[in-house]
């Protein structure tokens, strides 16, 4: 594993600029984490958020992870219209979960909660923003290989395009995972 | 029964350096030889800007209440001189020798992402223009330090765009720099000739790839920071406004997270060069190779965990202080380990006073100097008296100038007839060696003293106490010295490339792949990688009968 992925130069940049993405959101996370321990007052409009609803739609980019893989595995066994399906899969559950947070955004701006309103506001629309961003980068990605796949791409059974861009795709799953606990769960508490 | 690397063809191929197209072969080269070449030529163009802006620094502080300068213009130009040397000199610089160097080092025809390469070097070029472009904006260049501390650095206190200009400016750069180190890991792991093992790197090509670790963990850091000041500043978000119960302090953490490990990115490659230049004109293989790298990895890990030194200061509390204070002095060890193997591998050695070596031997010194008066400010109550005087401006030039910078002129005079095939001038490098080592330290080491008697930096002007106007004069006549240095260099520089003496394959005798080839080297780098069967390759070639592979004294260890 360690092996092939020191020989596979696209893989392991990918490893790499995640390596380098996840500090960056490790970072946001901790000035959130931090703020929240040392400001906690400043942190009730978090009451406005809606634990249940976002862990619905959480679900569909969870589920997107899967079908990634899926798809993934279908280019390797060469099932040409099973990988076009899994991705527009992909595609279809990213957005599902990107309307949700918009959904969200939404409900705070209409309570009048918004970047500049208190360190909630703030934190939460800086981290929800910069995942959103990736998430629209992945889907953007996505659509490409999608588009490339229906032209007729990608029958070779191998891409590297393909497993960098599905690495991304996990690891924007993963920092949501990590948001919807800080975020939201810690709501709950 | 060629030795050339499987590199992959591109595609489209490589624009070729002796193309006729010109300036366009340069603008839209993905060779690594010539984006290296215009990293080291961007980053020696604001060298000049940010010297010029300390000449005007030191003009200013050249006597007690003069009025060179107004204190608004002074801000904004120490501002930009600390912004520009670390972020538009020091660091691109180092990436600069690293993309040029690292290739031929292990034997590559290019860099892992060619175009990614190019990327790096263009976003850096566009992020120092955005910049500078603050100084058209009204209000002018920011003016909030290279540090940009909160809240000074929100809208409240800094109403201009220069602050934003500057955090736009770094993101640039930063981004250019992370595409930088993704670049050089890859490059170092997939692309190493046959034979040429990790265990064989040589000690630059390992600290430009540990730098480069270095840089695609701690830049994030900063943009993270960045990010979160242009949401405070453009969107009114309250990260670090204390009137809205954000954090000042949160700033500093980040900034500082970012910032030592940042120390270590502007001096590990000029460990490297250092490492190379003193083994090959002291004939000698490097002493205790495994030190040197070990001791690398040493710093680079440590140096994520020693933030807080910067900020004995603020009041964290005796527990954290203690914590940072001792790891901070842990990071000596892994540095005086490097003085001892650059020592060890000089001592006995037929040693040739070549400009290089000078600079390189000179650098052994001063950097010592500044390391000592570093490791001070760990105990804490020493940082509590000098933080925030003229001793943190002596040390850290000792450090970056006395440091890094002697170790990119040792650099450059080694290298320069690798990629310009002719030699710089020794007679004008000595010059140029004693100028700088004599208006350095003139310069530098009175601000040891300035602090220590009390004077504040960060200042444009100061009242006429006894031994402050002085002191500062001797100063600034130390910079203007320093200055002539840099001019001689620069002309060095010009008239060698024109009229220098040619170089040949390898002027130094040295013993790493790039010699190997013609210099400078063609497109494709190598005709013919020469077999690697040690650390020093063009030795064992030239010396069949006495291999380091047979010298136990040498053998890997
Ligand atoms: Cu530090």
């Amino acid at each position: 594993m360690l092996k092939t992925l020191l020989k596979e130069k696209h893989t392991l940049g990918m490893v790499l600029f995640i390596g380098s993405e996840a500090v960056f959101f490790l970072m946001l996370v901790l000035a959130y984490v931090y703020l929240r321990a040392f400001e906690p007052a400043s942190f009730t409009a978090a009451s406005a958020l809606k634990p249940l609803q976002t862990g619905i739609f959480s679900l569909f980019l969870f589920a997107s992870s899967g079908t990634v893989w899926l798809a993934h595995r279908s280019l390797s066994q060469k099932r040409h219209t099973a990988l076009c399906l899994w991705l527009a899969a992909t595609i279809g559950l990213g957005a599902i979960f990107l309307i949700g947070q918009g959904l969200e955004w939404r409900d705070l701006l209409r309570q009048n909660i918004d970047v500049s309103q208190h360190l909630f506001g703030t934190t939460f629309f800086t981290l929800t923003g910069f995942h959103g961003l990736h998430v629209i980068i992945g889907l953007l990605l996505l659509l490409i290989t999608l588009v490339l796949a229906l032209l007729g791409d990608f029958k070779s059974g191998h891409s590297t395009a393909m497993e960098t861009i599905s690495l991304y795709w996990h690891f924007v799953d993963v920092v949501w995972v990590v948001i919807f606990c800080v975020m939201y769960l810690w709501t709950l508490l | 029964m060629s030795e050339i690397p499987l590199v992959p063809e591109n595609h489209v191929p490589l624009p070729n350096v002796s193309s006729s197209n010109g300036l366009l072969a340069w603008v839209a080269s993905v060779d690594h030889k010539q984006i290296g070449i215009m990293y080291l030529l961007t980053t020696l163009l604001f060298f000049l800007v940010g010297g010029i802006e300390a000449l005007l620094m030191r003009i200013q502080l050249a006597q007690p209440r003069f009025s060179f300068l107004s204190p608004e213009a002074y801000n904004q130009i120490f501002s930009m001189h600390g912004t520009t040397m670390i972020f538009l000199v020091v660091m691109p610089m180092l990436i600069g020798f690293s993309t040029y160097i690292v290739p031929l080092h292990i034997g590559a025809r290019d860099m892992a992402f060619p175009r990614l390469n190019a990327f790096s070097f263009w976003v850096l070029l566009f992020g120092g223009l955005l910049l500078y472009f603050s100084f058209l904006a009204p209000g002018g260049a920011p003016a909030v330090g290279w540090f940009a501390y909160a809240p000074l650095n929100e809208r409240p206190f800094s109403s201009n765009l220069g602050v934003d200009y500057w955090a736009l400016g770094l993101l640039c750069t930063g981004t250019g720099s992370i595409a930088a180190g993704i670049n050089i890991i890859v490059t170092v792991l997939t692309l190493r000739a046959p034979g040429m093992t990790m265990r064989r790197l040589p000690v630059f090509t390992w600290m430009s790839f540990i730098n480069a670790f270095l840089i695609i963990f701690a830049i994030p850091i900063l943009n993270a920071a960045l990010a979160a000041l242009l949401i405070d500043r453009q969107l009114g978000g309250v990260f670090f406004k204390p009137s809205e119960s954000g954090s000042a302090l949160l700033w500093q953490h980040l900034f500082w997270g970012f910032g030592h490990p940042e120390v270590y990115i502007m001096v590990l490659p000029a460990f490297g060069a250092i490492s190379e230049v003193i083994s090959v004109f002291s004939r000698k293989p490097v002493f205790g190779y495994a030190f040197l790298v070990g001791s690398g990895f040493g710093i680079a890990l440590l140096s994520f965990a020693v933030w807080a030194h910067h900020m004995f200061a603020v009041g964290l509390g005796d527990p954290l202080n203690l914590v940072f204070g001792g790891a901070s002095m842990l990071i000596a060890l892994p540095t005086g380990i490097k003085v001892f193997n650059w020592i060890g591998t000089a001592w006995g050695g037929s040693i040739r006073f070549s400009t290089a070596m000078l600079f390189a031997l000179t650098f052994i010194i001063e950097f010592t100097i500044g390391g000592i008066s570093g490791v001070a400010f760990a105990v804490f109550p020493i940082d509590w008296q000098l933080t925030d005087s003229y001793f943190v401006v002596a040390h850290m030039h000792y450090v970056l100038f006395g440091g890094t910078m002697f170790a990119v002129f040792a650099a450059i005079f080694y290298w320069f007839p690798k990629m310009s095939g002719r030699r710089l001038s020794e007679r004008l490098g000595k010059w140029h060696f004693w100028l700088t080592v004599i208006g350095f330290n003139t310069t530098f080491f009175i601000q040891h003293i300035l602090g220590i008697i009390g004077m504040p930096r960060r200042v444009y002007t100061y009242p006429d106490l006894p031994g402050w106007g002085w002191m500062n004069l001797v100063s600034s006549i130390g910079a203007g010295i320093l200055g002539l240095g840099v001019l001689v260099f620069c002309w060095n520089v010009v008239y060698s490339f024109k009229r220098g003496q040619p170089a040949g394959d390898n002027p130094w005798d040295a013993w790493t792949l790039e010699w190997a080839t013609t210099s400078p080297p063609p497109p494709h780098n190598f005709a013919q990688v020469p077999p690697v069967r040690g650390r020093r390759p063009l030795w064992d070639l030239h010396h069949p009968d006495n291999t380091d592979a047979q010298n136990p004294k040498v053998s890997e260890d």
